[in-house]
């Protein structure tokens, strides 16, 4: 078999350590707290990082107006079956399909990527901005709107005593270097091909 | 040349200050000399950071257990062990209640004398603390992992249990015995007639491999003398142990006089694996007796009492091979052996010297039968024939000795307030020290085992008057660090202890620090009464009972709000902290409750009992500074009149809970 399939037949199946491990890890450290809060996103669920973590995670957020976070989401329900979607496509295209294919097959799970991490986004914003009108503290920006809790995207934040810190986990390194190889696996296909 | 001449002279006055006495500047030079910012430095644990060694030390007649840090001398925690303590709602709680239970009912108090740490083959293996209580005879085991209080057995047949609670080296068992002989059975006799009517007891309670639950195994009898302290054998003396004894004239008034009268008094060395042969052989009597066992249970959250009712006992005057007596000089009171199992050294309080038996001869003077006469048909060995050697001439009052595993003997001093260093072997005196003042016990951090971590000593001082800024007539007991790695013991810190530092027990911090328990989870508590979420959170009424189910989570309870309690009632305040967060205890207080507070640790329930007498809304609160809201986490029940009928309502919030 060609490089170029083998490439774009291994690159998806990267996609299946989703299932195993987290997509992003968000870490919340602050002076009190010397062994970090942190919760793992996963593609269906949110997980502590050390036990209790998330009670405790929402336990300091409710002092600021913060919903709970949530343990079932839409999401939850969605992204298995397009990540399973995902890599059935890709498999037989890297079986059958031209090297063409590889790179529309990179695009729309790029696209689909672009797509959850402004998922991502609007659920952070709605979890940092959506308060409780009753909460127990009430801060504002220096302009007068009222502070948000948002945690970064990617990166890190201070927020209040907090430092937030929002970084891919494991499970998103996987799909990065399952992405890449099937971004390899069209350059390679091309390369054979103009060799013929 | 002047600096030389200078050099000269300081080595001079070291080398004259130690082989000196006490002196009389009270030593306060070696602080205060050049060396003095080195000193510091050595017990100086910097913020943050941790000490080396955790130091069990007793709490004496305040019957609780305090722990320290080496080399730093800072108190961490005040465990409660055999007197209540209305910080921690201990002996207050229901559910700790049984734990202080005895045959004479619910005792309050009790007089904490030695720790001894747990040992797996020999060494100190950071699982449990045990400790005596000397006035209502008790054995408590603490858990290293929770710092708590799991069991305290009651024993019987026995008074004042002052020579335990030592452990053999493979914990196989931890030992009660008698300070005070009594008629046995317990009876109406005349006093003056103690001699040969009054008995002791030596008490071995087995030890639990996996949980380290205690049973007491069996008992010895034992002639009407006083036990004083005890110890293991170690190594080739593993399974024997050898407890000291005083008024073997068996006075019983003026002791002070009557039972210092004989030259020697005696070790009672005891065949601890052949009285297990004994048992198994079923040569003992079972007597009738009444004592309380009491277990703490770690997934109910609560402890039972029960009161046990026979035990096994051997007669050592009629079972030869069991006990033998090694003569002591003068009162000893210290019953110490060396790392390697050979010595057994007796500290003669009224004594000019320390006497050191060997483990060897003893062998071979039971062997060759080598008696000097017997006592109540327990032989007597030939005290030449088991003399290993003597420390002569050591100071005045000789108490306890410990060892640092390289060697050396280190002993204390009581009349002269003092602790010498001494060698195994040559008996010769290397150091001395004075500490301030009246030190009883010292403690080397692994000191009753086969590897003593020889770093540190502490000297635990009865007085310390003008030592430190004073307190009115009662000024604070403490104990003194030295570092004792160099020829001469450095005198490092003084810190103030809780009660009396009677004696100690140390273990390197790595032994225990990591292994502690952060939380109890909420999936494993099996409190009947408990309640895992606001949503179940309840009163139920059951006649003139009002139980009331209750959460705690930062920073409210639920409910808040109970109405429909009626004078004459018996509430039960069932609470269960919610958290699971490390260090996030909650404590809960009822205005007027004839109790202490409760201080629930998180995923813990405890239960409160109140007795409202008065018609009108009660405020209760959290008592332990929780978190920002703390001062709000607050709630209120309403009583009305006995008989009336408000209905029975609890809400958070105005609603109700099960929404
Ligand atoms: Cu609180």
């Amino acid at each position: 078999m060609k490089k170029s399939r083998i490439l774009m037949i291994i690159g998806p199946l990267f996609l299946l350590g989703l299932f195993v491990y987290p997509l992003w890890n968000i870490r919340l450290e602050a002076p009190q707290y010397p062994i970090p809060l942190g919760m793992y996103i996963h593609i269906n669920k949110i997980t502590d990082e050390l036990p209790h973590d998330v009670k405790n995670i929402n336990l300091m957020n409710h002092y600021v107006g913060m919903k709970e976070i949530p343990e079932h989401m839409l999401e939850f329900d969605l992204f298995p079956p397009i990540i399973i979607a995902m890599v059935i496509i890709g498999v037989l295209i890297g079986f059958k399909a031209n090297y063409k294919w590889f790179l529309g097959w990179f695009i729309l799970m790029s696209l689909l990527g672009i797509a959850g991490v402004y998922d991502f986004y609007l659920w952070e914003y709605d979890y940092g901005h959506d308060l409780d009108p009753k909460a127990i503290m009430k801060f504002t920006n220096p302009d007068g709107t009222p502070m948000g809790f948002q945690p970064p995207l990617f990166g890190s934040k201070v927020i209040l005593n907090f430092v937030a810190h929002s970084y891919p986990a494991t499970g998103a390194y996987l799909m990065f270097v399952g992405m890449m190889m099937t971004l390899a696996a069209f350059f390679v296909g091309k390369a054979e091909e103009a060799k013929k | 040349m002047l600096k030389k001449a200078l050099y000269g002279l300081a080595i001079a006055s070291v080398a004259f200050s130690s082989c000196g006495g006490p002196s009389a500047d009270g030593g306060k030079k070696a602080t205060t000399g050049a060396l003095g910012s080195s000193v510091a430095e050595k017990a100086y644990v910097a913020p943050g950071e941790y000490d080396e060694f955790y130091a069990f030390i007793s709490g004496g007649f305040s019957g609780q257990l305090a722990v320290y840090g080496l080399p730093s001398g800072r108190l961490f925690r005040v465990i409660p062990v055999f007197s209540q303590d209305p910080e921690k709602g201990y002996g207050y709680n229901e559910e700790t209640k049984p734990l202080l239970n005895t045959s004479h009912g619910m005792v309050p108090w009790g007089d904490a004398h030695h720790p001894d740490i747990s040992q797996t083959g020999g060494k100190v293996d950071g699982r449990w603390v045990f400790i005596n209580e000397n006035n209502t005879p008790r054995i408590a085991r603490i858990s290293l992992k929770t710092f708590e209080t799991e069991e305290i057995i009651e024993i019987p047949n026995s008074a004042g249990n002052h020579s335990s609670s030592f452990v053999t080296e493979n914990s196989e068992y931890v030992v009660a015995g008698t300070r005070f002989s009594v008629p046995i059975p317990q009876r109406d006799i005349p006093i003056s007639e103690y001699k040969g009517n009054f008995q002791g007891s030596l008490s071995f309670l087995s030890i639990d491999k996996e949980d380290g639950d205690m049973d007491l195994a069996f008992q010895i009898r034992m002639p009407g003398f006083d036990y004083d302290l005890s110890h293991p054998g170690r190594g080739k003396s593993h399974g024997w142990f050898f407890f000291t004894t005083y008024n073997t004239e068996e006075a019983h008034s003026l002791l002070e006089v009557n039972a210092s009268q004989n030259d020697k008094d005696f070790i009672a060395a005891v065949n601890w694996k052949y009285a297990e042969q004994l048992i198994a052989e079923g040569k003992f009597t079972e007597e009738a007796v009444k004592y309380a066992e009491n277990e703490w249970d770690e997934s109910t959250h609560m402890a039972t009492s029960t009161i046990k009712k026979s035990v096994k006992v051997l007669d050592a005057s009629k079972l030869p091979g069991l006990v033998y007596f090694l003569p002591t000089p003068k009162s000893p009171h210290g019953c110490d052996v060396s790392p390697d199992g050979e010595y057994i050294i007796g500290s003669g309080k009224l004594a000019a010297e320390l006497t050191a038996h060997s483990f060897t001869k003893i062998e071979k003077a039971i062997a060759e039968k080598n008696f000097d006469g017997e006592a109540y048909g327990i032989p007597i060995l030939n005290y030449e024939a088991i003399n290993a050697g003597a420390v002569k001439n050591p100071g005045l009052g000789p108490l306890h000795t410990e060892f640092d595993g390289k060697g050396n003997a280190y002993t204390t001093f009581f009349i002269s307030s003092e602790v010498v260093k001494w060698k195994l072997g040559t008996w010769e005196v290397i150091d001395r020290h004075p500490v301030y003042y009246s030190v009883g016990h010292l403690m080397i951090p692994g000191g009753n085992s086969r590897e003593p971590f020889g770093k540190y000593l502490v000297a635990m001082n009865k007085i310390t008057k003008d030592r430190y800024l004073s307190t009115g007539p009662e000024v604070c007991q403490s104990a003194q660090l030295f570092n004792i790695e160099g020829d001469k013991m450095e005198l490092l810190l003084d810190f103030p202890t809780v009660g009396e530092p009677h004696y100690a027990a140390g273990c390197p911090a790595d032994l225990v620090h990591p292994n502690t328990t952060k939380i109890f989870k909420l999936e494993e508590n099996n409190h009947p009464y408990v309640t895992k979420s606001e949503k179940e959170a309840r009163v139920v009424r059951d006649g003139n009972d009002v139980h009331i189910y209750m959460t705690m989570i930062r920073s409210h309870f639920a409910p808040d709000n109970i109405e429909g309690v009626r004078v004459g009632d018996r509430v039960f305040f069932h609470i269960t902290n919610l958290e699971q967060d490390y260090d996030v205890p909650h404590g809960f207080s009822m205005i007027g409750a004839n109790t202490s507070e409760l201080l629930i640790m998180p995923g813990r329930t405890e239960t409160s009992m109140w007795y409202p007498k008065e018609v009108g809304v009660w405020p209760f609160y959290c008592t332990d500074f929780c978190s920002a809201l703390h001062q709000e986490m607050q709630g209120y029940v309403r009583v009305s009149p006995k008989g009336s009928n408000t209905p029975l309502t609890y809400t958070l919030d105005d609603d109700p809970l099960d929404m």
